[in-house]
């Protein structure tokens, strides 16, 4: 009872439940049913890639940081999962069969810890948001901002890439880390196994979407706000902004590092070609045409940008770069708050006799924030869970 | 040393209560049809208690600011005390807004600054505003993206715990509500104030020190671009504020300096050049020469003009008014 009051008290709350409920429809039910197993676990490689994108949203769309280098925390947190995997296919004291080829066939002492299953989970969070935290305090409390700290975040990705080329004998070199077939003792080959991957990655995804969602709505979402447009004020009022954004960073990172963990077991492979620079500004282009300060831009960015890849990439192997790099560009120069503000710039309008889609918003609803839980209802890739029919169906009732 | 007990006049010895009667709130609006400065809610957000404030004063001494070998504050001694509404002014040039950058912090300085016995010089910024001290800027710098509510919120919370930051604002805080009143802007407080007016805006950065609570208030000229009622309405609401803490204003406008200023520091090249009431600074053949008299060229005379011409005419022509302790312009 108090719950159904609570939700009728607060239609904002009302609709987010909704809007999560449908994702978690179209996510646990009619995903796997709709698309086959190889399609599913496309989308579930597309879901850890969105992953990346939510945190890169909180840090870049609200905090400012343009991270080009979360293909770092993206990187360590799936080398760290792709090591206990090797580790735990050559059994208790085996060898990882890359080391036999390359190196001197011992485990290195700083591998060992990660046969045990909880110390890698651990290491899998803590390693990234640890290293995101020195960093993070080391950069910006010298006040290492916008272009510089893009440089610098980028230069990172390149030298981490550089260094796992660099040492074949212990990560695998450019061939990095695969032909895993365990997960936690399920068989990888397994179709079903690979549907739980798929299951379990969905659910993670939902967390974090609810977790950036209260960061944003509380009132630290605020602050980080106004840490990015007035760095200075927010310190003339008493607060320390390295602070705030250190918090921010250390949540992309760690979110980053999930979406990699994941991302081992379902493609089965792990290489420098997976987090260096170019992958790295790949996360960010998802997140730039879906709309950087939005909730669900970033993800539904991220997922169609993959999505719109792979299919092209299928019928056109050279074409998609080109493609990817002009709506790069189409977007930044038109559409700076990404497909995101169109949905916005629609609902605002919902009396001018050329709005396209008249069912879709109602008057009522033309709320200016940026947070409302809609994301870009023309998103190019038409199979990402686009969760624009909650407006339709809830919207009505609200406010 | 200086004595921290107050010297001025302001009334701060007297029962508090009795301080906003003296100031009608009807005469205050000004045809701004509420909209404007509302005095009798100030009481709320400033608080009663003034005793909290009592020890406070500022005292700078020997300040001195270089950037890059240019001496831009040399030596300066400033002392403010609690209850007392300091101007301090200036020609272009003069140092007045490096000094209030060298006490909050953003300015590299030697020497000393002490507010209610702590030193501030060599603190981080966020440092020495947890000590108590609050700022304005020349150009408003209010949180364009965020409300009127959010941007007070922010200013009113730099001592909230991490719990109470990830969660979302509940109601709005006594203070703020109070604070929104006072500067006017109940009704706009779910505008983005990027869109607020320009006055409004700057309101709205004193509502922000206002919630911030701070102790000692630096303001860069507060009512730059602002109507003649606007300007009215906040040197009321400074004056008010200036009974109980310690403010600073630097400002060019020289009428708004006569009817609220309760002392005033002259500054020209980076040192103290004269201090006192109005009336002892305008009288003070010194800045006649040096600052009024060129504020005089900007106002269509020659600035070559000798001193001679300068001492019978300061900046305006029309007879300057005592000290003003007291609010001057209620019988306007």
């Amino acid at each position: 009872m108090s719950t159904l009051t609570g939700l009728l008290a607060r239609p904002g709350r009302t609709r987010t439940l909704a809007g999560f409920a449908l994702a978690a429809v179209l996510l646990f039910a009619v995903a796997p049913v709709v698309l086959s197993d190889f399609r599913l676990n496309l989308l579930a490689k597309f879901l850890c890639f969105a992953m990346v994108a939510v945190g890169i949203g909180l840090a870049w769309g609200r905090g400012g940081m343009l991270t080009l280098g979360q293909g770092v925390f993206f990187g360590l947190g799936a080398y760290i999962m792709a090591m206990h995997l090797k580790l735990a296919d050559a059994g208790p004291g085996g060898v990882p069969d890359f080391m036999l080829l390359y190196g001197t066939g011992e485990v290195p002492g700083w591998w060992e810890p990660l046969r045990s299953a909880p110390v890698a989970i651990l290491a899998i969070v803590l390693v990234p948001c640890a290293l995101a935290a020195v960093l993070g305090f080391a950069v910006f409390t010298r006040r290492v901002r916008g272009a510089y700290f893009a440089i610098l975040s980028q230069a990172l990705a390149a030298a981490f890439a550089i260094l796992l080329i660099g040492q074949q004998q212990v990560t695998g070199g450019t061939n990095g880390l695969n032909g895993f077939r365990s997960f936690f003792g399920y068989d990888l080959a397994d179709p079903i196994n690979k549907r739980m991957l798929f299951f379990i990655a969905a659910g993670v995804l939902l967390l974090m979407v609810a977790l950036v969602r209260q960061l944003m709505v509380s009132r630290f979402g605020e602050l980080l706000v106004a840490v990015r447009d007035q760095e200075n004020r927010v310190r003339f009022l008493g607060y320390d902004p390295a602070v705030i954004k250190v918090v921010a960073y250390v949540v992309a990172a760690g979110m980053a590092a999930i979406g990699g963990a994941l991302f081992v077991p379902i493609v089965g492979i792990i290489s420098p070609a997976d987090v260096g620079v170019v992958p790295s500004i790949g996360f960010l282009v998802g997140v730039a045409i879906g709309g950087r300060a939005t909730l669900l831009g970033p993800v539904l960015g991220a997922i169609a940008v993959s999505w719109a890849q792979t299919s092209l990439s299928e019928s056109f192997p050279s074409g998609w770069i080109y493609f990817q790099g002009a709506l790069f560009i189409i977007v930044v120069a038109f559409l700076p708050g990404g497909l995101a503000s169109l949905v916005g710039k629609l609902r605002r309008a919902p009396r001018e006799p050329a709005a396209p889609k008249p069912g879709t918003a109602p008057p009522s609803a033309a709320s200016p924030s940026a947070t409302s839980p809609t994301g870009p209802t023309t998103t190019t890739a038409p199979d990402a869970p686009a969760t624009s029919p909650v407006t339709a169906t809830t919207g009505g009732h609200d406010d | 040393m200086t004595d921290p007990t107050p010297t001025t006049a302001a009334p701060v010895t007297g029962p508090d209560r009795a301080v906003p009667d003296a100031i009608n709130p009807d005469a205050v609006g000004l045809g701004l049809e509420g909209d404007g400065i509302d005095l009798s809610s100030a009481e709320a957000v400033l608080g009663g208690d003034a005793e909290r404030f009592r020890h406070d004063y500022l005292e700078v001494r020997g300040l001195h600011v270089e950037f890059d070998g240019f001496v831009a504050v040399d030596d300066v001694d400033l002392t403010v005390v609690q209850g007392d509404l300091r101007f301090l002014i200036g020609p272009n040039g003069a140092g007045k807004t490096t000094i209030v950058d060298a006490i909050t912090g953003l300015a590299k300085a030697s020497g000393s600054v002490q507010f209610g016995g702590t030193e501030l010089l060599g603190r981080k910024v966020h440092k020495v505003a947890r000590a108590g001290v609050g700022r304005t800027f020349q150009t408003a710098s209010v949180f364009e993206e965020l409300t009127v509510l959010q941007n007070l919120d922010i200013a009113a919370g730099a001592g909230r715990g991490p719990w109470e930051l990830l969660r979302r604002r509940g109601g709005v805080p006594e203070n703020v509500e109070a604070a929104m009143e006072t500067i006017g802007l109940t009704h706009l407080r779910d505008v983005q104030a990027g869109i607020l007016a320009h006055g409004q805006k700057q309101w709205l950065e004193i509502g922000m020190l206002l919630v911030q609570d701070a102790r000692l208030l630096l303001l860069d000229e507060p009512v730059a671009g602002m109507s003649h009622a606007e300007r009215e309405q906040t040197g009321l609401l400074l004056q008010r504020i200036g009974e109980q803490r310690t403010v600073v204003v630097v400002e060019h406008d020289m009428e708004f300096l006569r009817a609220f200023a309760s002392s005033v520091t002259v500054l020209h090249m980076g040192s103290v050049l004269s201090e006192g009431t109005y009336a002892e600074v305008q009288a003070d053949p010194r800045v006649q020469e040096v600052y009024l008299g060129t504020a005089g060229a900007s106002r269509g005379a020659r600035r070559t003009r000798p001193r001679a011409g300068a001492a019978t005419s300061p900046a305006t022509t029309s007879p300057a008014k005592p000290a003003p302790t007291t609010a001057p312009t209620t019988e306007a």
